[in-house]
């Protein structure tokens, strides 16, 4: 038997990340991106590490181990419909404002923007 | 982000050109570089253009000292040729191109490189001297061996020695290994730069199967990625 390259590709390379969001925003969808603009301590994924969302949620790519992508989702979605841009803040010295929070005790800064 | 833009990004992305996207967090505004061309509604000064272009060079994305401006970096994928179309490369190429390696395969013999036996990969069927020549070598690109025939390692790994390439790999027993040596400082390699080759190839994770060679190999091509220490120039062959 022999090794062979997988078929189905489920692990998306940074650049396919983007493009789906611009294929996504192609069929009509709103779109939006979110960015890791800034860590400090430990941090899951590093600082340009991106995420796409489409109007129903659905996601490619990530901006931390899975702990926050559910607030991220819900302020890319209020940003499809605002159209306005929002720096959001997650981690131990946040944890009263967002019910999300990095378990890894370390803190994040995310950009969040709607694709035009 | 305007679509424009990302379209733009996205072009220079395909055709392999080096950009970067600079955002004002605080408006939103944004500037795309690509190559030496600047578009967007975000007006910059010339010193916060060099430090984007700075940050170009070094492969950071980041904020801008002030933190308002965030620059995200978007280089060309890192390379990795692998000297050989064997059992090994079948593994190491698509794991390496999970790890976001651009992949090239260069083997001169016509039955080992078959589009067949490597589906959709950018294979060279050329002597390795050359087809190295061709591609190119530099500090973003890795170079495997996996041949074990020294006609066709061995002018890979004096091409990979004399350039800047991050890693050089080569598969073969310690023993085989020391055969090398012994053919390669008689071409005139130090000993300095022969010690850049990680050979046998792989961390020592105990792997037997092609794919576990592959992981160990792919391990160990992170490792001088990450961790490695910047090249002294002194250590080059040429």
């Amino acid at each position: 038997m022999t090794a062979t390259p997988p078929e189905t590709n489920i692990y998306p390379p940074s650049e396919d990340v983007l493009a789906q969001a611009l294929a996504w925003r192609e069929e009509g969808r709103k779109v939006a991106l979110a960015t890791v603009v800034q860590t400090w301590g430990s941090s899951p994924r590093p600082v340009g590490s991106q995420l796409a969302v489409d109007q129903d949620g659905k996601m490619l790519g990530s901006v931390s181990g899975g702990c926050i992508e559910g607030a991220v989702v819900h302020e890319a979605i209020e940003a499809m419909e605002n159209g306005k841009t929002t720096l959001l803040e997650f981690g131990v010295s946040d944890e009263n404002a967002w019910e999300a929070g990095l378990a890894c005790g370390g803190t994040v800064k995310v950009f969040v923007e709607k694709l035009d | 982000m305007q679509r424009a833009l990302l379209q733009s990004l996205l072009e220079a992305k395909a055709a392999k050109t080096p950009a970067a996207v600079v955002t004002e967090l605080a408006s939103g505004a944004q500037t795309l570089l690509t190559g030496e061309d600047w578009q967007g509604d975000l007006e910059l000064t010339a010193a916060q253009r060099q430090a984007v272009l700075d940050a170009l060079a070094v492969d950071r994305s980041g904020l801008l000292p002030g933190d308002s401006l965030f620059v995200q970096v978007h280089l060309p994928p890192l390379r990795l040729i692998v000297v050989g179309a064997v059992h090994i490369s079948q593994a190491l190429v698509p794991m390496a191109q999970l790890c976001g390696y651009d992949t090239v395969v260069v083997d001169p013999r016509r039955a080992w490189a078959t589009e067949e036996r490597f589906p959709g990969v950018t294979l060279l069927r050329d002597w390795p001297d050359d087809a190295l020549e061709t591609l190119g070598l530099d500090l973003r690109t890795a170079v495997v061996t996996l041949t074990h025939d020294p006609k066709l390692d061995d002018p890979a790994l004096l091409a990979a020695l004399a350039s800047d390439v991050f890693y050089i790999g080569a598969l073969g027993s310690k023993r085989t290994h020391a055969k090398r040596w012994e053919r390669l400082s008689a071409e005139g390699i130090s000993a300095e730069a022969f010690a850049r080759i990680h050979g046998p190839a792989g961390l020592a994770i105990g792997a037997k199967s092609p794919a576990e060679i592959a992981v160990s190999v792919v391990a160990q091509m992170t490792e001088a990625l990450r961790n490695g220490p910047p090249l002294p120039a002194a250590v080059r062959a040429a």
